[in-house]
């Protein structure tokens, strides 16, 4: 999925531009912290155009062109972001540009339209290699859809009546009557390309907490330089510069995450598309990092769908050979996942390559029988199925084989009985296996606090140790949808945060009262109605990924802000000193002076510059989210205080005198 | 580090470690309206009370009706002090004719005791009488800590998810179950260790070395117990505790530290008492301590090392005796200096404005953080308001919403804390501001940093409601008593408004339960970052005009300068 973004480099002259647009007063009033960088950018040019001396301009001119540079490199920060968004939804757009859609009448003909033209309701006639010109339901034949334009995946997909299309798809093969489901302008593809670009970006609920807090802080920013002009003054009317009061003012308000604010939250929804989610809200994807429990279906979610043969039992005076030999032969005709296993299973155990050619009658699976097997040419009959099945037509070991049964289905197993003519020979195992990784992901989110329940059909034995195997912390037996909702609001009652995954109408209710519900592309319209987002390559466990994305977008945005507050501290060591240096009562307080910064105004302007550099340096951070692993708060929050808390107090006193060295070498000092 | 010294800072501590937990659990158990010992006694006069002023005392206030409650007493207060103030020569007990106050004065005075700051513009044994110091001011004494106390309590039943309560009763409880009782014993201890208990007039002396002078006198043992144990620290003669018969010994020196401390540090104990979360309480503590132990080692090390520039003269002994009483020595003057400021009591034993520099950077601390333990109620408000910004700061890093207590941090709560956290740089910044740029104003100021750093130090007071000020500041010009007095008001009230919203917001908040994945507020961890969060909150907001007061002066003493 990479390469969708990158397929198309940045356009650098393009962000460049876009960056000056965005200097416009009335779209920066939005930001207060960088609109009052911009006041005090006014301020020291109109300084600069009214200095009477050569030397005041030269030293006006220099802040102001660095305060301008701040604000440019924020503003690029955020075209930045934007731009990496519309990239992707380009590529986005483009494939569900251009559609021409076969509008059907009542009387069965059809006119052609744009796609655009489509509203809820109306039906569309889709042929073999047309695009499926909007989101909808297929209400008459059954066909083949290529859907990769979505999901990456380029195995073609069946669609057939009641199930879900998406527009920008290809039909691959037969024809398809759907029914639109959706309005021009709000199919998925519209929200998540309005996402991404951040054109319609709502403030996410911290992201308004955190620009209250800022704008306090800049607010008292703003008072300490504002009373300091004047008490300044006590020293005598010429103590202060006023370009430099604007520079220090500028130093101390938070600019760096004020610049990066934005950018942080459009990367962050841009993290979401990347792993193919449309969330529909900003606020969604914050929650998902709140999330306390997720309820997860075992089936398909944890387990790979089916059951699988582990294992097989023999009678006494059966070998396992003999067992095996019976059942690959019984299940040589069966094509379900479980008879596959069966037969490979068997292989495995006889050391064979490929199984045996026989001729003989297949007897197919019936409810009714529910046995399935093989009669052979040579008069040989087998029979492989639920055990008292077997049982009834295969009356020995009847003790042995219920107890081999039984001990099956208490290990959370499926017992298959495998007899040949009129004898029994044993028993296959049949288990769920859980998903490869899944484990380790479970013991992840333990860490990070979070609990993992199983919703399953199940009965409680067989869940149990599913659960078990799996790792969740908690499951459902017997689960009927409702319990699902039951369970999401007994969670909430406590003051917990749900998410959960479903596909089916009967999980839309359930979808919708947790506080983060991904629905599966593949699922049904009234699941994707409900949940707040929706996985375009319907993988329940990604999940696990949005929330992920989730913490990563508050990590970097509490990271970020306590660098921000931090870098201050040195910043005042390098202007203070030198703000009054020229007060003789004030020469003291050159012992503050711990950089050794070498003249005054030098001083400022190494501070200024390095409060304008650490934006653009910190731009990847913004993107694409600060370093973060799965591991308990605390621990978390130690190493995040020492990067960002710690190292941003001690990190711009090397910047500051860096830049303070290299503008002596240039001679600028 | 001299051997008595060491001596009143472990009896100090010491003391305070053995009350925390006791008292502290005490104040939670009056906080949160459990029985107590007292109750025989109060509780029927309470009913009582409650019947006539048609007060249900079951029924919980919302923050507006809390903060309305307590801003109507008070202004009630405030005004009836002001006319008494105002006739106090028509009023009874004025056995030395002082005349009424001006308004300014009446207005700052009345302002100054009901707002528990108790700065003086007046010296009280020549300008109050019997009445007017014990009928109006020292009934203010009792309540104002009271109101402290009470929006206190308001505040940790919300953050313990039980109601806000009625301020009527936290007002009253935390008279009769905390202030009486600690202020009965300690005057009486007082008065046994020599401070004056008496009705009687002024004692006129003809002293041996000729001519005739007043001793001033009173009832002082019990206006000392209250003054302290009530954070309040108006002395009831201008000397304060320096003065002999207010502070008799180093022993009553002791008495009046713990005292103020008494209720200050044990409602941090309380605060874990009530949330059922004494880890958290602790941490707090820790944290608190640390400053305070800051404190007290710059108010004392530099005023030993003395002045560089006495020194070099040889004129006497290295430490800076100036302005202190012998009796106290360095060690005695330092411990309540430093105590005085970091539970902004304001009562003084010492001259402020003599003390070397760099040790009023002592003094500033406490000011300007007003949370190293602070006042009665507030100290522990104003703390938690620290909490809340730095556990929200840090919390977004751990990748969720912040919590304190269970209870999500979100822009309600945020914004009302900033608020609170805006109020007190505003204040001293803006007034600092404002008094240097009148020109009447300044030429009063003494020259050179000293004179900023005393003005600086006059609004850090009476917006921390501390009430010290340096003898430099000509506290009496009328800019000052308005300017003083309209600081004191908002400093004291804004910020517990403020506070009784963020309280009320976390109170209606589904608690959300405990997880790995939550930022724990009860380890070393956080108390870390808290006390790392406060100092670069305070040096940030600050650092300039300290550096512009103290900082310079330090430098400009060094330099052999004197102002």
């Amino acid at each position: 999925m990479g390469d969708r973004v990158s397929m198309r480099g940045p356009n650098w002259i393009e962000l460049v531009g876009e960056s000056f647009k965005k200097l416009n007063p009335l779209a920066m009033v939005r930001n207060p912290v960088m609109f009052v960088v911009e006041i005090g950018t006014a301020v020291v040019v109109w300084l600069t155009v009214r200095a009477h001396h050569a030397q005041s301009r030269q030293y006006d001119l220099w802040v102001s062109v660095i305060l301008f540079f701040t604000i440019l490199f924020a503003n690029f920060a955020e075209a930045y972001a934007e731009a990496r968004g519309r990239a992707q939804a380009d590529f986005l757009r483009r494939t569900k540009s251009s559609t021409q859609a076969k509008l059907l009448r009542p009387d069965g003909t059809y006119t052609v339209v744009e796609s655009h033209q489509l509203t809820r309701g109306a039906r569309v006639l889709v042929e073999m290699g047309d695009l499926i010109p909007g989101d909808g339901v297929v209400v008459e034949g059954v066909g083949s859809v290529d859907e990769s334009a979505i999901t990456g995946e380029s195995a073609p997909v069946v669609k057939a009546v009641e199930d879900s299309v998406t527009g920008g798809t290809r039909l691959l093969s037969d024809r398809l009557v759907v029914e639109i489901t959706v309005n021009p302008g709000e199919t998925f593809l519209d929200r998540m390309i309005a996402l991404v670009e951040g054109a319609q970006r709502q403030k996410t609920p911290n992201e308004v907490a955190l620009s209250a807090l800022l704008g306090v802080l800049t607010l008292i920013f703003v008072l300490v330089v504002v009373t300091l002009v004047p008490i300044a003054r006590y020293f005598g009317p010429r103590s202060t510069e006023l370009a430099t009061m604007v520079a220090l003012l500028v130093c101390l308000i938070p600019t760096t995450i004020g610049a990066l604010l934005s950018a942080i939250g459009i990367a962050g929804m841009n993290r979401v598309a990347l792993i193919n989610v449309v969330a529909k809200s900003g606020r969604a994807v914050e929650a998902a990092g709140d999330i306390d429990t997720i309820i997860l279906d075992k089936t398909g979610t944890i387990t790979i769908g089916n059951r699988m043969a582990t294992e097989f039992l023999p009678v006494s005076g059966v070998s396992e050979a003999e067992l095996a030999e019976a059942a690959l032969i019984a299940s040589l005709a069966d094509t379900t996942p479980e008879g596959r296993s069966v037969v490979e299973l068997a292989l495995k155990v006889l050391r064979r390559e490929r199984p045996p050619e026989v001729a003989g009658e297949p007897v197919p699976f019936s409810a009714h029988t529910r046995l399935s097997g093989i009669d052979l040419k040579d008069g040989r009959s087998l029979r492989k199925g639920a055990v008292s099945a077997i049982l009834a037509i295969a009356p020995d070991h009847r003790e042995e084989m219920e107890r081999l049964a039984e001990a099956v289905a208490r290990e959370g197993g499926t017992p298959l009985g495998v007899e040949a003519d009129g004898h029994t020979l044993g028993v296959i195992r049949l288990k769920d296996i859980v998903k490869p990784g899944l484990r380790e992901r479970f013991a992840q989110l333990r860490a990070m606090g979070i609990r993992t329940v199983m919703a399953t059909g199940d009965n409680r034995i067989t869940a149990e140790v599913i659960a078990r195997e799996a790792g969740v912390d908690d499951f459902i037996a017997e689960a009927k949808p409702e319990d699902k909702i039951i369970l999401i609001r007994q969670e909430q009652a406590g003051g917990k945060l749900v998410a959960m995954t479903g596909d089916g109408t009967n999980d839309a209710p359930a979808l919708a009262q947790a506080d983060v519900g991904l629905a599966m592309n593949s699922g049904t319209m009234a699941a994707k109605e409900a949940g707040n987002m929706i996985d375009l390559e319907s993988n329940p466990t990604k999940l696990l990924d949005v929330v992920m994305v989730g913490k990563q977008l508050l990590i970097t945005r509490g990271a970020l802000t306590t660098f921000s507050i931090a870098n201050d501290v040195a910043k005042y060591f390098a202007i203070i000193p030198a703000m009054f240096a020229t007060v003789p009562t004030l020469r003291g307080l050159r012992h503050l002076n711990v950089m050794h910064l070498s003249t005054p105004h030098g001083a400022v302007l190494s501070a200024l510059i390095f409060n304008a550099l650490i934006i653009p340096a910190l731009i990847p951070f913004a993107i694409r989210g600060v370093q973060y692993r799965a591991e308990p708060a605390d621990r978390m929050l130690a190493r995040n205080i020492l990067h960002w808390g710690v190292l941003g107090v001690i990190i711009p006193f090397i910047g500051i005198w860096a830049i303070d060295r290299a503008l002596g070498w240039l001679g600028l000092g | 580090m001299s051997l008595d010294a060491a001596a009143s800072w472990v009896a100090v501590l010491a003391f305070f470690a053995v009350i925390l937990k006791p008292v502290g659990r005490y104040m939670g158990r009056v906080f949160t309206g459990q029985r107590t010992l007292l109750d025989p006694v109060f509780s029927p006069l309470e009913r009582r009370l409650w019947r006539w002023a048609g007060i249900d005392p079951q029924a919980s206030m919302t923050a507006v009706q809390y903060g309305t409650a307590l801003l109507a007493t008070n202004a009630l207060w405030a005004v009836f002090a002001y006319l008494a103030l105002r006739a106090q020569s028509h009023l009874p007990f004025n056995p030395q004719h002082f005349p009424g106050l001006t308004p300014p004065l009446a207005f700052n005075t009345a302002v100054s005791f009901v707002t528990n700051t108790n700065w003086q513009a007046y010296a009280g044994e020549n300008t109050l009488s019997y009445f007017s110091q014990f009928g109006v001011l020292g009934f203010l004494q009792w309540v104002s800590p009271a109101v402290g106390l009470a929006a206190l309590a308001a505040f940790l039943r919300a953050l313990a998810g039980r109601s806000l309560g009625n301020y009527f009763v936290d007002l009253t409880r935390a008279i009769t179950r905390l202030l009486l009782p600690a202020a009965v014993v300690l005057a009486v201890v007082l008065a046994a260790l020599g401070v004056p208990e008496t009705l009687a007039a002024y004692v006129h002396l003809h002293p041996l070395s000729g001519g005739s002078t007043w001793l001033p006198r009173g009832p002082i043992a019990s206006w000392e117990a209250i003054e302290h144990l009530g954070t309040n620290g108006g002395g009831f003669t201008a000397a304060n505790s320096a003065n002999p018969l207010e502070n008799p010994s180093p022993l009553t020196n002791l008495l009046e530290i713990a005292a103020m401390g008494l209720f200050p540090v044990a409602s941090f104990y309380a605060f874990g008492y009530v949330t059922g979360r004494p880890r958290a309480a602790w941490t707090l503590i820790a944290v608190a301590a640390a400053f305070y132990l800051a404190m007290l080692a710059l108010a004392y090390f530099p005023e030993v090392a003395g002045n560089p520039v006495l020194n070099r003269l040889g004129l006497h002994g290295t430490a800076n005796w100036v302005g202190k009483e012998l009796r106290f020595g360095i060690g005695g003057s330092a411990l309540f200096q430093a105590s005085s400021l970091a539970f902004t009591t304001g009562s003084v034993n010492a001259a402020p404005d003599s003390m070397v520099p760099l040790s009023t950077l002592s003094l500033f601390l406490g000011l300007l953080l007003n949370m190293v333990f602070g006042g009665d109620g507030v100290g522990l408000l104003n703390f938690l308001m620290f909490v809340i910004l730095t556990v929200f700061l840090l919390g977004l890093m751990v990748g969720r919403t912040p919590e304190f207590l269970g209870k999500k941090i979100e822009t309600r709560e945020v914004s009302l804390t900033a608020l609170a956290f805006l109020v007190h740089p505003l204040l001293i910044l803006g007034a600092t501001a404002l008094a240097v740029s009148l020109p009447a104003v300044h030429d009063t100021l003494n020259r050179g940093p000293q004179g900023l750093t005393e003005i600086l130090y006059g609004f850090a007071s009476t917006a921390a409601n501390n009430g010290s000020a340096m003898g430099g500041l000509e506290a009496g010009a009328p800019f000052y008593l308005w300017a003083t007095g309209v600081v004191m008001l908002i400093g004291r009230y804004v910020s517990i408004l403020l506070l009784l919203l963020v309280g009320e917001s976390l109170l209606a908040k589904k608690a959300v339960p405990e997880s790995p994945g939550t930022m724990h507020t009860d380890t070393p961890l956080f108390g870390g970052a808290l006390f790392g969060a406060i100092l670069v909150l305070n040096a940030l907001t600050f650092l300039p005009v300290m550096a512009l007061g103290p900082v310079a002066e330090t430098y400009l003493l060094g330099a052999h300068r004197l102002f």
